[in-house]
């Protein structure tokens, strides 16, 4: 074993806090009809789950609402998760 | 307007909290650096977030290191690359306990020595991770775990700390105002020599308020006057347009206090020290700007 690998070095991973989609009480829902695709929720998402096609990756978005509080169109709404 | 890269450094997903605005402030940092960068990190809470051995969320060369030693790691980090020929970005992130309290000598150490790198502090006013304990960046009346009657002192000023080693250039920023925080990053990466970000980074639980409301908090501390953003070039001060925006008819410093539990119940002689202070250090920024003081 070289001493590179036995340094305690952690690797890039997806997922490396597990699936935090599950943390979610609210569910963001996208209603496309008031969307003008500004972006402005996928600019201040702080986990980056919101994309360029502004679909939210909903496997790792943690409910926040920061999107739906500062959409300028109201077009993203939280629902409570159902259990 | 310059264009945001879209590339994420920071894989899906950390194991910050709902709403935290480290990530979002950490996010438009990588972006600004780009990958050929090494991330110096000591004991904050994004030490914590970034998932469980042997897996990182960062997809950046990151060195854990002691709540004390930043800075100076990142001094001889710097001196290694220089001396490999290497342009590798030396960039600390830190808290503010690691600035304003532990890791000031350092700090200080590494501003005296002109190393080149840049120093970036994310506030968000307490020892989050270990519990939201005071800290020398705490606000007067802000109640915390250990000042559960309200912070009798006030904020250390950090930044006239840094402007006192007359750095090349120097800024403040909040996680609410991504772009401008972009642009800065950018900017302080273009000049040799120490360089000196101070974020503000409301935080939810720790500030007591719900998280989808973080951003509106950065927001309304810079529209109060709380908060001034403004950049600081070789001495010269230039403040900016959030900034500039809010200092011609700032809001009251209420609608900033009121939603935030931590200043629940706060007492009229806090509020007031709070006011004099914003009000101090926009005249005195104010005054630098015009080149009168």
């Amino acid at each position: 074993m070289t001493t590179r690998m036995r340094l305690a070095i952690s690797r890039p991973t997806k997922g490396s806090s597990g699936k935090t989609g599950s943390w979610r009480v609210f569910r963001p829902v996208v209603d496309k009809e008031k969307c003008n695709a500004c972006g402005i929720c996928a600019m201040l998402c702080p986990e980056a789950a919101i994309d360029e096609e502004l679909e939210v990756d909903l496997e790792y978005c943690k409910g926040c609402g920061i999107c739906a509080h500062e959409c300028p169109k109201s077009a993203i709404s939280m629902k409570r998760e159902e259990k | 307007m310059t264009e945001i890269p879209t590339e994420e450094y920071i894989l899906k997903c950390t194991s910050a909290c709902a709403g935290c605005s480290d990530t979002l402030t950490l996010r438009y940092v990588l972006k600004a650096a780009g990958p050929d960068m090494v991330l110096v990190v000591p004991a904050c809470c994004t030490s914590v977030i970034q998932g469980a051995y042997p897996n990182t969320a960062m997809n950046v060369p990151v060195y854990n290191v002691a709540f004390a030693a930043a800075a100076a790691c990142a001094s001889g980090m710097s001196a290694a690359f220089q001396a490999a020929g290497r342009k590798t970005r030396v960039i600390v992130y830190a808290g503010d306990g690691g600035t304003v309290d532990i890791g000031i000598q350092s700090l200080s150490g590494a501003f005296e020595r002109g190393t080149d790198f840049l120093y970036i502090c994310y506030d968000n006013e307490a020892y989050g991770n270990t519990g939201m304990q005071r800290s020398g960046s705490t606000p007067a009346g802000a109640r915390t775990t250990t000042t559960p009657a309200g912070k009798v002192q006030t904020k250390k000023d950090l930044d006239g700390i840094v402007a006192a080693h007359n750095p090349p250039y120097m800024a403040t920023a909040c996680a609410a105002y991504p772009r401008d925080l972009f642009k800065k990053v950018e900017k302080a990466l273009s000049i040799r020599g120490p360089k000196f970000i101070h974020v503000l980074a409301p935080c939810p639980p720790g500030w007591r308020f719900s998280s989808e409301k973080s951003v509106e908090m950065g927001k309304l501390a810079v529209k109060t006057g709380m908060w001034i953003l403004y950049e600081r070039e070789q001495g010269k001060v230039t403040i900016s347009g959030p900034s500039k925006a809010a200092m011609i008819k700032p809001l009251p410093l209420e609608e900033y206090l009121a939603p935030q539990g931590r200043f629940k119940g706060i007492d009229a002689a806090s509020v007031a020290l709070l006011k004099a202070q914003a009000e101090k250090t926009a005249k005195r920024l104010l005054r630098e700007e015009e080149g009168t003081c």
